[in-house]
């Protein structure tokens, strides 16, 4: 499943200025309310939601990255964003560092192919150090997008 | 469920299902890749023929196992007996996971 197809390019954040993980994730699902991928009503619901996934063990898998997440009634189609850390947030990441790209995802309880593959799609760009790199580099959410779209069409992966 | 397996001195293969529904999604790739780096053995995942390192997250997730998926699973090293049979249970037992909540 490609970035296009889930990515809310009006929730993208280039500059997530959360230094701990409750206020990145709040702000993330704060941009994809903006972004219309959520309900504003459900807002804290899906943070709740999201906060209690963490609990259970850390999203922050390594190398700067995070993939926070839930299942949610509220939406019918899978939902995501991105964030770009400068600073890194402390994300309990299972190798200890602070994390700089963000991939927050919101799918259907009844979609877990959809999570799937879009896990499968995020972490097989990730794995490329060039594009960790650009992303990092990235200032505008119009950088972020057009980084998404290169990678969709294997332009950092094959 | 075991369907396969080969040995010889330091290196053991076996084909498991993916048996939980929700698949190999974050959590079951991070319980997986724990469990494979508590032994020194080298560990290689590989479904449909894509193989990846069995210790790492990303790798693991760039397989999107869903139910039903085979995963091939092979260690080598010297410990290489038993950390096929501690992932061989982990996957086998639907990671235990769970279902109220998307790991």
């Amino acid at each position: 499943m490609k970035f296009s197809e889930f990515v809310c390019t009006e929730a993208i954040n280039p500059q997530l200025a959360a230094d701990d993980k409750e206020s990145a994730i709040r702000a993330m699902v704060d941009s994809l309310v903006t972004g219309s991928g959520v309900s504003a009503d459900e807002k804290d619901d899906i943070v709740k939601a999201i906060l209690k996934r963490e609990e259970l063990g850390s999203t922050g898998i390594g190398r700067g990255i995070a993939v926070p997440h839930t299942k949610h009634p509220s939406v019918e189609r899978l939902v995501g964003t991105v964030a770009i850390s400068n600073e890194g947030v402390d994300f309990d990441s299972l190798d200890g560092e602070k994390v700089q790209l963000l991939f927050l995802l919101v799918s259907p309880p009844d979609k877990p192919t959809d999570h799937l593959r879009a896990l499968e799609h995020i972490s097989r760009q990730l794995r490329d150090e060039m594009f960790c790199k650009f992303l990092k580099q990235a200032k505008t959410r119009e950088d972020i997008s057009q980084l998404l779209e290169e990678a969709d069409n294997n332009q950092f992966v094959s | 469920m075991k369907t396969k397996e080969q040995m010889d001195d330091n290196s053991v293969s076996r084909t498991v299902t993916v048996v939980n529904p929700e698949g190999v999604h974050a959590r079951p790739a991070d319980m997986f890749a724990r469990t494979a780096s508590r032994f020194s053995s080298e560990i290689q995942v590989s479904k449909n023929g894509q193989s990846v390192d069995g210790k790492s997250i990303l790798g693991i997730l760039t397989l999107a196992a869903e139910e039903g998926s085979q995963l091939e699973i092979d260690a080598s090293g010297e410990d290489a007996a038993q950390a096929i049979d501690a992932l061989a249970q982990l996957v086998q037992a639907g990671f235990t996971e769970d279902q109220n909540i998307r790991g």
